[in-house]
């Protein structure tokens, strides 16, 4: 397979909108759902699967040469579960809230399949500063994707805009700025309520496909080839195409 | 040799140039498969007849929860329409609210409504039917589940306190304050909790005559509400051969089973659990669909007995009390599947697939 060179500008941003890890590659579809009934947890959690995406793809790109390709996939997992309980540890000490809203989906970080991709289609492959690029850019196309998904379904359903969001940035309990809450202003004024099933699963596997259909057409409507999705670059394939 | 081949090479040039002479009134014919029986029955006419039938329903509720019942159905329909059409619109696709579906649908979830319900929630509810359930999934003949019984969900969950804020029967026409009561089938739950239903019932001060449940003085969304005016709607549509009996009865028929053993005998029970809830509106209208119910007449007594099944088991053991558009969601879904099983058998083949030979 004849690689084109991509510039580090391109592994950084490509995570973004092309490919996107949850609207476009289909990844990590588990925590985009559970957790993205607020944005207050749906932030967190990106958060912390920046933190592990970075660390692990720079320590897997650091030890690439080291692992024998046949155990690969374990030593992938050792260090994602390392990191991935190294990051709920911090978030328990310091956001305790959130490490009660984001319960089991937190430690599920590791069985993400994001991270285990990246390891495997680039951090095994890159440098180790492509790598960081590459789990910083996905990181934040995930981030970015749970954040809309978050912000609709909360909106929509709840009512409300970051709420509770002193819980995520402690530096803001001093002020009296948790949220808005729209609902209840407006409500004063016309009968409209919030409708609730977007805070149900049934709500964000809609505004789930929404985002994705949304997120399709802006790569259709830039006229661009369709990039080549998912494991094609992975290892497992290599050798099937030879 | 070659002599006797002339005439036929003559004659296929011959039938060329017929062929070619009359491309252009052969184009114009149109080229169908099987079957090619006509039938006036066009997807509008369906369409009509269900608007018809379901015309007594809605005056009954009218008349017995007030003419606001009007205001929610003309909301509901004007919505499903405008939602259909713009959807259309925007989509680029060929223009599809002629063939009525669409006002059925505004129609249908008018009537699965309290009568109390805001006017923007029926809109919410009517666009969520049209172009979610029904458009996205490809249009009319498409969608996997029936759109306003899907809405009637969507919006159950989404309104809890709106969608079941029922009045008492003529409360529109007293000024005086009327205090609501635990609806029928709130009370049903507590008698088949209590353990002898037949006493219960009776003794339950708030619990309306079987006349009452029958005309439809009771609690209950604008449609469910009057058994009278929707078997109305059964017969005139059973008439007019838009549905068959195989699904209403099997699913009626089952409830009143389970119902009957449920209630230990009592018939007041199994005829309380009939004439309240959605069970008749949903059996007659919604379960009936064509593109969400199976196809051969196994397939629907399936289906019915399905629906029959899940909805005693919702209302006698769950915490809704009604389950009826739950019981039909999940049997929509289900029906693609019972579709493959009662698949008929052609004619001339043997039950394992072969060919039958004749025994000579």
């Amino acid at each position: 397979m004849a690689k084109t060179k991509v510039s580090p500008l391109e592994t950084f941003s490509k995570g973004f909108v092309k490919e996107n890890p949850v609207l476009r590659l289909v990844l990590g579809t588990c925590p985009a759902l559970a957790v993205s009934n607020t944005m207050v947890s749906a932030i967190g959690m990106g958060i912390a699967t920046i933190m592990v995406l970075v660390m692990t793809n720079t320590i897997i790109s650091a030890l690439k040469k080291v692992i024998p390709s046949k155990v690969r996939i374990p030593a992938y997992i050792v260090i994602i579960s390392t990191m991935v309980t190294v990051v709920q540890m911090l978030v328990k000490a310091f956001l305790p809230v959130i490490y009660d809203a984001l319960g089991v989906y937190l430690p599920l970080i590791t069985v993400n399949c994001i991270i285990l991709g990246r390891a495997e289609s680039f951090a095994s492959k890159n440098s180790v500063a492509l790598s960081i690029l590459d789990g910083l850019g996905m990181g934040i196309g995930f981030l970015a994707a749970l954040f809309s998904i978050s912000l609709i379904r909360e909106f929509v359903g709840g009512g409300t805009i970051l709420s509770g969001i002193q819980s995520l940035l402690p530096f803001l309990s001093g002020s009296s700025f948790n949220g808005v809450d729209v609902a209840s202003a407006v409500s004063q004024y016309t009968a409209l309520e919030p409708i609730k099933i977007f805070i149900l699963p049934a709500g964000g596997f809609m505004v789930f496909g929404f985002l994705m259909a949304l997120v399709n057409r802006i790569n259709h409507k830039k006229g661009k080839p369709s990039v080549e999705l998912g494991c094609g670059s992975c290892k497992a394939c290599d050798k099937e195409a030879k | 040799m070659e002599n006797a081949k002339n005439p036929a090479i003559s004659e296929d040039k011959s039938a060329n140039s017929v062929q070619d002479n009359n491309k252009d009134n052969l184009s114009e014919l149109k080229l169908t498969v099987s079957p090619h029986i006509k039938s006036s029955l066009t997807t509008k006419g369906v369409m009509l007849d269900v608007i018809i039938a379901l015309i007594p329903t809605l005056a009954a509720g009218a008349w017995i929860q007030g003419p606001r019942a009007f205001l929610i159905a003309f909301t509901g329909v004007l919505s499903s329409v405008l939602a259909e059409y713009l959807y259309n619109r925007f989509m680029k696709k060929p223009n599809t609210i002629g063939d009525l579906s669409a006002a059925v649908t505004g129609m249908l979830i008018a009537l699965n409504m309290p009568v109390t319900i805001p006017l923007w929630m029926v809109v919410v509810g009517s666009v969520f039917a049209i172009v979610i359930v029904k458009q996205l999934f490809g249009g009319l003949g498409r969608n996997f589940a029936n759109p306003a019984l899907t809405a009637r969900i969507f919006m159950l969950l989404s309104f809890p306190a709106a969608m079941n804020n029922f009045v008492m029967p003529f409360q529109w026409k007293s000024s005086s304050e009327i205090v609501t009561t635990a609806t029928p089938l709130y009370t049903l739950y507590e008698a088949f909790k209590s353990g002898s239903p037949d006493s219960f019932l009776t003794a339950a001060k708030d619990f309306p005559s079987l006349t009452s449940l029958f005309l439809g003085q009771m609690q209950g969304t604008i449609g469910e509400i009057s058994a009278l005016a929707l078997l109305l709607g059964f017969i005139y549509l059973l008439y007019r051969g838009v549905i068959r009996l195989s699904i209403p009865v099997s699913f009626v028929g089952t409830v009143a089973v389970v119902m009957l053993i449920a209630g230990k005998g009592s018939l007041n029970f199994v005829a309380g659990q009939i004439l309240s809830g959605g069970l008749l509106l949903g059996a007659i209208f919604m379960a009936t669909d064509y593109t969400t119910s199976p196809m051969s007449i196994k397939g629907k007594i399936i289906f019915g007995i399905g629906c029959g099944l899940i909805t005693c088991f919702i209302r006698l053991f769950g915490s809704l009390h009604e389950g009826v558009s739950y019981a039909i969601l999940i049997m929509n879904i289900f029906s693609p599947f019972i579709d493959r099983l009662t698949r008929p058998r052609p004619f001339g083949q043997t039950k394992k697939g072969g060919k039958a030979h004749a025994k000579a």
